[in-house]
């Protein structure tokens, strides 16, 4: 198990490495010039010279990497071009504001999901599967920025019980476990939750009706265990599955939250990347965008080690 | 015979889909304690459906059950909730045809055979583990310890159908049906699987429906063999007498279609054509269209299952007749 993990580890690193370079270059594919944001239209030609040289684009971009990359090995990203603040700690700031975000919404969407798809499941045909097959096309179907402006009309407008902005009092440094920040917290949390809601219920679904089908699971009636006892069985098969769809949607929720943060104010990653992009601050853009993918490969590695502990037959090799 | 343990009647059928197939038609067998049945067919004739009927293991929505099923008393078609729980695997437990897919794959062997025992008795995990681990060396495993913790996937198909058979008895069931558990091993497998079946069965005295198309293993086990076309028993006969004197067409075209050293050099002897489509059976005897000896009356009318001493025949025009060998 030890080597496994180990092998794993060793695999995460040049993925690692690639998305470096890619979060490195695609900034610079993109068009714009990042100085037009601080300096002004009629700056002098000396003072750009002297910027550009400042922030270090003045260097070829493989050297410009290089640098790049050994910094943010030992954690430092630079300095964010508008603002001026450490792009480290701007982005860790709206990560955990993305990562609560994120995480309760992959709450509401697992558990939902893995509840709608298993009575789909064990009901397969039934009107309840029908149901929560429609309810799943639906909610992988609606644009997601809609429905949270949909949710904001009908339940901080129309039935003002939750607020449409923010992270409430304190704003984005200062969250706390109690009521009044948690509400700020449901309507996002519930827009983002459909889509992996959706892709889980179907994935559950398809996976417990065939899974009934299986010679074992008769085979485990006809040794006189319970429904109860079956069911188990059936959720530790379907488990390592469930895991691997359920953490690449985590991992969409980490990052792919740029509308639906937008829509609702919250002071996240997805919050940020919008800003970053509007006013071109590269280091930000490059720092935010190098930390969701870490994210995803930090997952992929955690859903790998997971799985063949759950299930005996997968790795080991 | 003394109070049967077992009495099948009229048991009849039907599975519901797109179309209705009539899987079993108006079965009636008796089961003794300590005999060994075997339910001899090709495939489709009702052997598997006529086991998995015994243990309520067809979806209720889609199947329909008429008939009546006694085991040691007990109405089994009656049974609900916790009372059929006990039934099945405590009075009535099934070996698979594939000992690889009856297994759940992602818990070791002797966790699913303590999980069994577990789910009958109210015995604590430690003395259900013991339990289970003697079982398996009741099966002959080599290494039984090891293979207590191993997986499904990590034991060969032999060792699998071992462990199939230990989990089967553990809650010493009074009814063991065996359905075809030799068909997916190799053939030196078979053997010693057949030959541990017996073995058991002449230990603990328990009765056993042993389902083959194999007439050789039939043959090895059974005390009595009932032979199944189209979803009804045929013919009845003790094992000893129905090798020498089948009575119904289709029992003679199967025991020519055995293969033996005397036949070397010889055509195979195949019955011809195919079974019938269950879901459009004809009006008369269902085996008419391939019968040999077929006429007008078998094609019209369906010959009825007549009972006589220990044998039982369903046929217009038997190759032997019933009194005429009784």
């Amino acid at each position: 198990m030890f080597a496994y993990i180990l092998k794993r580890l060793i695999y995460a690193i040049p993925i690692a490495l690639s998305v470096t370079v890619v979060s490195f270059i695609l900034v610079y594919l993109a068009p714009g010039d990042p100085l037009s944001a601080i300096a002004p239209a009629d700056a002098p030609e000396e003072v750009i010279i002297a910027l550009r040289s400042a922030y270090g684009l003045d260097q070829p971009v493989p050297v410009q990497y290089g640098l790049w990359l050994m910094r943010a090995v030992q954690g430092d990203l630079g300095l964010s071009i508008a603002t001026g603040r450490e792009v480290t700690s701007e982005v860790m700031r709206a990560v955990g504001n993305t990562l609560l975000l994120a995480g309760f919404a992959a709450l509401i969407g697992v558990i939902a999901g893995c509840l709608f798809g298993a009575l789909a499941g064990y009901r397969h045909g039934s009107w309840i599967d029908r149901i929560a097959t429609a309810l799943s096309v639906i909610g992988v179907s609606i644009p997601h920025y809609w429905l949270g402006l949909v949710l904001t009309i009908l339940f901080s407008i129309w039935r003002p019980w939750f607020p449409a902005m923010g992270a409430g009092p304190g704003g984005s440094s200062e969250w706390l476990w109690d009521l009044e920040h948690f509400r700020y917290l449901v309507l996002p949390a519930v827009t983002l939750s459909v889509i992996p809601m959706g892709i889980i219920t179907r994935t559950v679904r398809a996976l417990v009706a065939d899974m009934l089908g299986q010679e074992f699971v008769s085979a485990l009636r006809a040794r006189g265990l319970s429904g109860v006892a079956v069911f188990r069985h059936v959720a530790k098969n379907t488990a390592p599955t469930v895991l691997a769809v359920a953490g690449l949607q985590i991992g969409y929720l980490m990052g792919g939250s740029i509308l639906v943060e937008t829509v609702f104010a919250w002071p996240g990653t997805g919050f940020l990347l919008n800003t970053a992009i509007f006013q071109r601050d590269i280091p930000l853009l490059q720092g935010t965008i190098l930390v969701l993918c870490m994210f995803f490969v930090v997952l992929n590695l955690l859903v790998d080690i997971l799985q063949p502990m759950i299930d005996p037959r997968m790795g080991r090799a | 015979m003394t109070t049967p343990l077992l009495t099948v009647r009229d048991l009849s059928v039907q599975f519901h889909g797109n179309r209705v197939a009539s899987a079993l038609n108006q079965v009636s067998f008796e089961l003794g304690q300590d005999e060994v049945l075997g339910l001899l067919g090709e495939s489709g004739s009702g052997k598997s459906v006529t086991l998995r009927t015994l243990l309520r293991l067809h979806p209720a929505r889609s199947t329909r059950i008429q008939g009546e099923i006694r085991v040691g008393g007990q109405d089994v078609l009656a049974l609900k909730g916790r009372a059929l729980d006990l039934y099945r695997g405590g009075t009535v437990s099934m070996v698979f045809q594939e000992p690889g897919l009856a297994f759940d794959p992602v818990y070791t062997i002797g966790r699913q055979i303590t999980e069994a025992i577990r789910a009958h008795e109210s015995i604590d995990a430690r003395s259900a583990a013991a339990r289970a681990l003697q079982m398996l060396e009741m099966v002959q495993i080599p290494q039984a310890r090891r293979r207590f913790d191993a997986y499904p996937h990590e034991l060969s198909g032999g060792m699998r159908q071992r462990a199939m058979i230990a989990l089967a008895l553990a809650c010493k069931p009074k009814l063991l049906l065996a359905d075809e558990p030799t068909t997916a091993l190799d053939a030196t497998v078979q053997i010693q699987i057949l030959l541990l079946l017996r073995e058991l069965q002449r230990e603990t005295g328990m009765s056993v429906i042993f389902v083959t198309h194999d007439i050789g293993a039939a043959v090895e086990v059974a005390d009595r063999i009932a032979v199944m076309y189209a979803g009804r028993i045929v013919e009845q006969q003790p094992v000893d007498r129905i090798v020498h004197t089948p009575r119904h067409p289709y029992t003679e075209g199967l025991l020519a279609a055995t293969v033996g050293p005397e036949h070397r050099g010889q055509p195979l002897r195949a019955i011809p054509g195919s079974p019938p489509d269950l879901a459009a059976l004809p009006p008369g005897c269902s085996f008419a269209p391939r019968c040999a000896y077929v006429s007008e009356q078998c094609r019209r009318d369906r010959p009825p299952l007549l009972a006589a001493d220990d044998q039982a025949l369903a046929c217009w025009h038997p190759v032997r007749g019933l009194v005429e060998a009784a």
